[in-house]
């Protein structure tokens, strides 16, 4: 919040302040929202591709209403980079885990249960929600690096 | 040339719109993609699975296959266009003397 005011205080020619004050009230929810998809994926239409969209939309929409350097103070490019590495890893870390350490078969959760007794069938549905969590997170960070890089011509700088 | 590539394309798509009059009616519950595995995961998946969205379960758990390798997909095409378009700002040249 105190970057955001301190950001409106110097205002920058042709940047409107109603759409910024909206978008700056707007993006926590737009976050929120996207958790929300990813995690209730079980019983709604949602999961990890469209959370993760929705929560990529969100810096894009930082970047656009404000600048590119504005949106990436709440998320910075190491840590961007760090994140998509993570969900990649985490789909493909479960699923070679269920097969080379517990003896189940490539990307058959219930074999976990070994790991943590949840039951076999607990973790099949535990084991969508780790992995939809991935797919989520790399999601996220490919939409927010694609627009940055794509946006900013490779320099990671004011962008559009 | 280009009318002979404006047929071309006009053929094809005929060819290929007339073989889709071979389709069974969409949503027709007696065609071959609905009467085997279809039944199975409505019947089976939330028992097997216990995730009430079949969807999300087919998507997870039967085709987790699948899915990984979409996120695979993305996360290279996102890996090269951040490995070819990134580069260091440019910077003031440096005297080398």
């Amino acid at each position: 919040m105190r970057l955001l005011q301190d950001q409106i205080a110097k205002q920058k020619l042709g940047e409107s302040l109603i759409i910024q004050t909206a978008v700056r009230i707007l993006v926590p929810f737009i976050q929120l929202f996207g958790l929300y998809v990813i995690v209730h994926g079980h019983y709604s239409p949602g999961g990890g591709f469209q959370g993760g969209v929705i929560l990529g939309a969100s810096f894009v929409l930082l970047a656009l209403a404000y600048d590119q350097k504005f949106s990436m103070k709440y998320m910075s490019e190491k840590a961007n980079n760090m994140l998509g590495n993570a969900g990649a890893l985490i789909f493909t870390g479960t699923a070679t885990l269920c097969a080379i350490c517990y003896g189940g078969m490539f990307l058959d959760y219930s074999a976990l249960d070994k790991l943590i007794p949840l039951g076999p069938i607990g973790w099949r549905s535990f084991g969508i929600f780790v992995v939809e969590v991935g797919v989520g997170l790399a999601v996220m960070s490919i939409m927010a690096s694609l627009f940055w890089v794509l946006g900013s011509n490779g320099e990671m700088d004011e962008g559009l | 040339m280009k009318a002979l590539a404006l047929l071309t394309a006009l053929a094809t798509g005929a060819i290929l719109l007339y073989g889709t009059m071979d389709f069974p009616a969409f949503g027709d519950p007696q065609s071959p993609a609905a009467t085997h595995l279809s039944a199975y995961f409505i019947e089976e998946a939330v028992r097997e699975t216990h995730v009430p969205n079949l969807v999300t379960a087919v998507l997870g758990d039967y085709r987790g296959y699948d899915t990984m390798f979409e996120t695979v997909v993305i996360y290279c095409a996102g890996l090269a266009v951040v490995s070819v378009l990134r580069k260091k700002k440019s910077r003031a040249p440096e005297n080398k003397s």
